[in-house]
């Protein structure tokens, strides 16, 4: 077979395409580095970016001195797994937005929206309620390492159910697939709602804790319980661009093109399934961050899954870094629930896309 | 040799209602096969057996010689290619990204450069170069399905690195272009066709039939009405029979049959589809 002449065109517009995601790539870094230390100066005890810094030397260095001082105890403890809580989670709940997406065709599929978040709180709920009645008496460390796991199972059941009621020969609904996800959360709240009814006051605060979204329990336990979840999904959805691709294409697309369609399928909605219960369980339903990462990310770079998943991760990472770093501030020396702040913001974010679409929304 | 892809006894029903009835076919290498038919005469359905994405309720397909559903989908991916009917995307790709997804996975074996060569020969084929910026789905109607051709052309491209067997699946591929892009595209095809790629195409247009096939398999009702070379098959018993339409034949240059709706002074006939269709 002969090539033609390599088109100078086509390789001068994927080398744009590659510098424009350079430097969005070090813009985005930056941000979360800036953040970050932000992050970890601010509090009940303000601390000033530079010792924030000398702090942090001093954990990889292993100076002594420093590592002794209150300071670094504040930010050792509480504020470094609280930060990697939340950019795990922020993370997680983004790339979830982003597979969900690519999975349904849709731009507006989220884990929060169509009742995956509420299926793993009720299912964490339930452990929290029910587990500490049944299970507390044989352990009471039971129903803590139940949570996670109750929470994965509920994202899981939930996701399953929105698949298979919106998919009919092949084909998603996605007017199904919302309609269901509103009746899915309803049903899911309204089950919540009776184990509020029936639970003490201790269980009852756990469970507003769920219901609002909160990274303020973060603690190294939490980091080492989300990480083996978490991680894993965030280092294994690069594998899935290419698939994702060629599915927004059509399903019958995919299968042409090579995909295992199946198996990506149901990879994509494992993963869903463990990034979200994973971080429900540790930080309660934290809503739209999974639909607004991915909506900004793709008017900056289009919907090239190669470059929305890793970048989703990140911005996703930053943005709920910033909000907690946020949700710290507005109302110092207390605290918002994050869940509260991302839905403030989110949710106008998102009417606000709704008003600006283009048509292939109306599809 | 074996043929590139071979179909025995195709059966497939929706619903208890047989839609392509015990339809068998060879294609050789180089060959272009172009099918027609009515609306619903089960074209599009036969065509998502031969390329796998239908399972036969009875027959089997081969291709070069293997069982479809024996061949993992990485490596049909490099055998085959399949430009679908109808086509819309819900993100806003743009014309090369679309281009691009079709070689993702087939173009893996190929050096930057040469899956950017690819592309390039594909954008020019589908006479789309002017529009690899462009978002998909702003494009109209003719333009989207010459994007779409190109991804289809590339993916071959790219699989003609592993194998020179390879098949092009075009299902109605000109419905919506115009004249010269719809003779444009079938040139293309046939100069693929004379590389040693086996071709089949989905027409409505007979007189596009003609020119470009080597044979033409007419279906009527999910059966194999017809199947033959140009002149033995597009007749005027075969038109009416099939589509239930009177028409003047003749014979252009080459002796390639040319078919014209009657004259206005004896009107054609348009009888019910159902008496061919049942
Ligand atoms: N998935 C399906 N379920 C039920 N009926 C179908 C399905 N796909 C096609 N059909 C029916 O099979 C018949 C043949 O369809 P098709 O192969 O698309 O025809 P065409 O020759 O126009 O391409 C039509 O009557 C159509 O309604
Ligand atoms: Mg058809």
């Amino acid at each position: 077979m002969t090539l033609a002449v390599p088109s100078p065109a086509v390789a001068a517009l994927f080398a744009s395409q590659r510098r424009r995601i350079a430097i969005a790539g070090c813009a985005i870094g930056i941000g979360l580095a800036l953040v970050a230390v932000l992050s970890l100066g601010s509090g009940a005890v303000r601390i000033a970016p530079e010792r924030v810094v000398a702090v942090l030397a001093a954990w990889l260095t292993g100076d002594r001195e420093v590592l002794a001082s209150r300071e670094a105890l504040i930010i050792l403890s509480i504020r470094v797994p609280r930060l990697i809580l939340g950019a795990l989670i922020g993370a997680a709940l983004a790339v979830s937005g982003a597979l969900m997406q690519g999975l349904f065709r849709n731009p507006l599929a989220d884990p929060g929206l169509v009742g995956v978040s509420s299926g793993a709180a009720l299912a964490a709920g339930f452990t929290i309620v029910l587990g500490d009645r049944i299970l507390g008496t044989v352990s009471a460390q039971l129903p803590f390492i139940l949570l996670p796991i109750g929470a994965f199972v509920g994202g899981l059941a939930s996701t399953l159910i929105l698949y298979a009621i919106a998919t009919r020969h092949g084909r998603t609904s996605v007017a199904v697939m919302l309609l269901a996800g509103v009746a899915l959360g309803a049903f899911a709240g309204a089950l919540t709602g009776v184990l509020a009814f029936v639970s003490d006051d201790r269980q009852l605060r756990d469970l507003t804790f769920w219901s609002l979204g909160s990274l303020s329990g973060a603690s190294w336990t939490k980091v080492w319980t989300v990480v083996p979840l978490v991680l894993p999904v965030l280092l294994a959805v690069p594998l899935l661009a290419r698939g994702l691709n060629a599915l927004l294409l059509g399903e019958a697309e995919a299968f042409h093109l090579g995909i295992p369609v199946q198996t990506l399928k149901r990879a994509v909605i494992l993963m869903v399934a463990v990034a979200v219960g994973a971080s429900v369980a540790s930080a309660g339903v934290i809503g739209f961050v999974g639909i607004v990462v991915p909506h900004l990310l793709r008017l900056v770079f289009g919907p090239d899954h190669r470059t929305l998943l890793p970048f989703a991760a990140l911005l996703g990472a930053g943005l709920l870094t910033g909000a907690d770093l946020a949700a710290r501030i507005v109302v110092a020396p207390a605290e918002l629930p994050i869940g509260i702040l991302t839905a403030a913001i989110g949710a106008p974010f998102f009417l606000w896309l709704l008003l600006r679409r283009d048509r292939s929304l109306d599809a | 040799m074996s043929p590139l892809l071979e179909a025995r006894d195709l059966t497939a029903a929706f619903g208890g209602r047989k839609v392509v009835d015990s339809v068998s076919l060879a294609l050789g290498q180089g060959e272009m096969i172009v099918v027609v038919g009515p609306n619903g005469a089960g074209k599009t359905t036969l065509t998502k057996l031969l390329t796998g994405e239908l399972a036969p309720d009875s027959g089997e397909v081969l291709i070069g010689g293997d069982r479809l559903s024996a061949i993992p989908p990485w490596q049909l991916a490099a055998r085959r290619a399949v430009m679908a009917q109808a086509n819309r995307l819900a993100f806003p790709f743009t014309v090369a990204e679309v281009v691009r997804i079709g070689i993702d996975g087939v173009g893996r074996a190929l050096t930057r450069s040469g899956r950017e060569a690819v592309i390039a020969e594909a954008l020019e084929a589908a006479d789309i170069g002017h529009l690899v910026a462009r978002g998909y789905q702003m494009l109209s109607g003719g333009e989207q399905q010459r994007v779409q051709f190109a991804r289809t052309y590339a993916q071959l491209r790219a699989g003609h690195v592993a194998t020179d067997r390879q098949v092009l699946f075009l299902d109605e591929p000109v419905a919506s272009l115009d004249l010269a892009h719809q003779i444009g595209l079938m040139d293309c095809a046939q100069r693929l066709a004379r590389e040693g790629i086996g071709v089949i195409a989905v027409l409505h247009d007979l007189n596009l039939a003609a020119t470009f096939a080597d044979r033409i398999l007419v279906m009527s009702a999910g059966r194999c009405h017809a199947c033959g070379a140009p002149a033995d098959v597009v007749t005027r018993a075969t038109v009416r029979d099939v589509f239930g339409v009177d028409l003047c034949r003749d014979a252009a240059a080459g002796g390639l049959p040319v078919v014209l709706p009657q004259h206005r002074d004896a009107p054609p006939r348009y009888a019910p589809a159902t008496a061919a269709a049942s």
